[in-house]
């Protein structure tokens, strides 16, 4: 799409989730996103972004540090479609993206 | 009249009778009223040059034939005029500057015109007194800039000049006060002239002359907020506040700002607040204008009065139902007084809670920004602990106590403190940090020649920083280092929150300064818009069993 971004992040470590099933949370609308959370093979939280807002690079890898700090998941997939969420609603939807996938902390 | 002019006492009464005998010659005005077309030939003959002018614009209702018909007058016969008014919200109350017809500003809030008027402020079309409070300006109008003539709005009038301003009242009875005591002009523009007033607001012989205005005034529905707009932030926020400082501190009297996330708070009451058993234990006593989204915690019995700055559109028939919660006349109708509900909302309340366009490290926040003046209103005095405050309460005394605690000396003397609540998301809109290293304040200061930075709430008024991200609780920060990381724990991943001490903030949060959301046994995912009393603006027209009329700009059915 014209005037979108893609960005790309990996973080290392964590605990292996058991399999489950894709889930997708979210709308794409303005000030929000779309959430797809999937298995992935390795030993990673890969993340990839398209979002409409340009420029914001360091405060998505900030945002998605502190998700990975917070949840401490690996094999998972994440993708986002974001229409200009700020960081709160980030924050939120992928909180809820674990919960769906039954990966939240007990 | 000659001996009475002689007389060096009472030089302001004859220049009085000078004013009212140059206009008892003019067409079109028969004792006190006054045909609409001949109203600019009235102030012709009325107003002198250099007067202090109150040309009414307040929140709502607005004079507004009488501001044209001010902008139309000869700037030969009338010119540098010195205007006190408390809001600017019209075109033609910066229109009298830029024809020359004025020359000098006192106001409160110009929030409408705030961009014109930094523009006309720099092309030197005018110069600004000062930049006040509502009951600042009020209280000078009494002291220093008291007005010679005064243009009032009020809905009708009777052939004595008795005015009826309905549920508008607003700054009416603070501008003729201090006009028509002190040897002042007061004319009035009302919708109708009637035989009998459904009530009198203010007294006839304090009105000189009343004009039939062609169109009734102008009103704006400005605390209007549409549930269907307000986010799941809002309302993981609207529960932090209800739990973690309502309930905590046993809130009763209370007044909140016009955002959506107060809008929250209120729609939250008969749900979540209902849930938690704070029913009559929490927000029984409003200083509010009558906000919509008030109506479902009003219907549930949440709430036992409210007093009113001024009026909403579409809220006319509820109130008038609602005699027990609201201050209503014999004709049923609302009774607003601005002054009163400002005295009442700085002295009378323990906490208020509003929101903020920037917040500095040390607490301050404002809502200027470059290039443009948008004033305060009446955020500085909801917004600032009531030093002259004696009566105690539960909630004063607690947090006068959490700010005192083991302190030494004259700081340590026991007295209770206001709740100063800043609500805020981390970033507002098109990702625009709320908390910055410096307030834009200070360079507006610079490029105004301002005295000071137009701060609208002072950091050490401020008692808590709510976000998405937890609740600062300032009153138990000992020092300005405590202070400023406890606001970079709730900054979130704005440039401020990053560069916190996290050390430092995990101490803070293990002191219960910093409180997150788990902290307060919230989980943002129950934060969804299910919990509102109202999702729409429909659904708050059911909850008030249709005596709720929104203008039909809220109208999507």
């Amino acid at each position: 799409m014209a005037g979108m971004e893609t960005l790309h992040f990996a973080f290392d470590g964590g605990r292996v989730l058991a399999p489950f099933a894709p889930a997708l949370v979210g709308v794409v609308a303005s000030g929000n996103l779309e959430v797809l959370v999937e298995p992935a093979v390795g030993s990673g939280c890969r993340v990839d972004i398209d979002t409409s807002a340009r420029g914001f690079g360091p405060i998505w890898e900030a945002v998605l540090r502190d998700f990975h700090q917070r949840h401490g998941l690996a094999g998972l997939s994440v993708s986002i479609h974001d229409m200009g969420a700020t960081p709160a609603v980030v924050s939120l939807r992928l909180d809820q993206a674990i919960a769906a996938i039954g990966g939240a902390q007990p | 009249m000659s001996t009475v002019a002689d007389s060096p006492w009472t030089r302001q009464r004859s220049n009085r009778s000078a004013r009212l005998a140059r206009a008892a010659l003019v067409n079109g005005v028969r004792a006190k009223t006054v045909s609409a077309d001949a109203v600019v030939a009235l102030l012709e003959a009325l107003i002198e040059p250099g007067d202090r002018v109150c040309l009414e614009g307040d929140n709502q209702k607005q004079a507004d034939f009488l501001a044209r018909a001010l902008t139309q007058v000869s700037r030969e016969r009338v010119h540098d005029l010195h205007m006190v008014q408390s809001v600017l919200s019209l075109p033609e109350h910066l229109d009298v500057f830029e024809l020359g017809i004025a020359s000098k500003l006192d106001f409160s809030f110009s929030g409408p015109q705030a961009l014109r008027l930094a523009q006309l402020l720099g092309e030197g079309k005018l110069q600004i007194g000062a930049i006040h409070t509502y009951l600042e300006l009020f209280g000078r109008y009494f002291i220093d800039l008291t007005p010679k003539v005064s243009l009032i709005a009020a809905q009708a009038a009777d052939a004595q000049g008795n005015l009826y301003t309905g549920p508008n009242t607003e700054d009416t009875p603070a501008i003729v006060e201090a006009t028509a005591f002190k040897s002042g002009i007061v004319i009035a523009q009302v919708d109708t002239i009637v035989d009998k007033l459904p009530r009198v607001d203010i007294p006839g012989d304090w009105v000189d002359f009343v004009v039939r205005a062609p169109e009734p005034a102008f009103i704006e529905p400005l605390f209007t907020r549409d549930p269907a707009q307000i986010s799941e932030i809002q309302v993981l926020m609207a529960m932090m506040a209800i739990k973690g400082i309502y309930a905590e501190y046993g809130v009763q009297s209370l007044n909140h700002g016009i955002g959506f996330d107060t809008a929250a708070i209120e729609l939250l009451l008969p749900t979540y607040g209902e849930r938690l058993g704070l029913k009559g234990k929490i927000c029984r006593h409003w200083a509010l204008n009558p906000h919509p989204a008030l109506i479902p915690a009003i219907e549930a019995g949440w709430v036992e009065s409210i007093h009113s700055f001024g009026s909403e559109l579409g809220m006319e028939d509820y109130i008038r139902a609602r005699p027990d919660v609201f201050f209503t006349g014999p004709d049923g109708s609302l009774r607003s007084n601005r002054a009163f509900c400002q005295a009442a909302g700085h002295y009378a309340c323990d906490l208020f809670i509003g929101s903020t366009l920037q917040m500095d490290t040390l607490g301050n926040s404002s809502t200027a920004t470059l290039g443009r003046i948008a004033g305060f209103g009446g955020a500085p005095n909801m917004g600032a602990d009531a030093r002259g405050r004696r009566h105690a309460s539960d909630a004063w005394l607690k947090a006068g106590r959490e700010a005192r605690d083991g302190l030494p000396g004259v700081r340590g003397t026991p007295r209770g403190q206001k709740l100063v609540v800043q609500i805020v998301e981390t970033f507002r809109e098109h990702m625009q940090p709320a908390f910055v290293e410096t307030l834009d304040a200070w360079k507006l200061a610079e490029q105004a020649r301002m005295p000071l930075p137009p701060i609208m709430i002072y950091g050490d008024d401020v008692t808590h920083v709510l976000t998405e991200e937890g609740i600062a609780n300032l009153l138990l920060c000992r020092d300005d280092v405590e202070r400023e990381q406890a606001i970079r724990g709730v900054a979130g991943f704005t440039p401020v929150g990053q560069a916190r001490d996290r050390a430092m903030v995990d101490k803070l949060r293990a002191r219960g300064v910093i409180r997150r959301p788990v902290d307060l046994g919230i989980d943002p995912r129950d934060a969804t818009r299910n919990l509102l009393a109202a999702r729409s603006m429909r659904d708050l027209v059911r909850a008030s069993g249709g005596l709720y009329q929104p203008p039909r700009r809220f109208r999507n059915w």
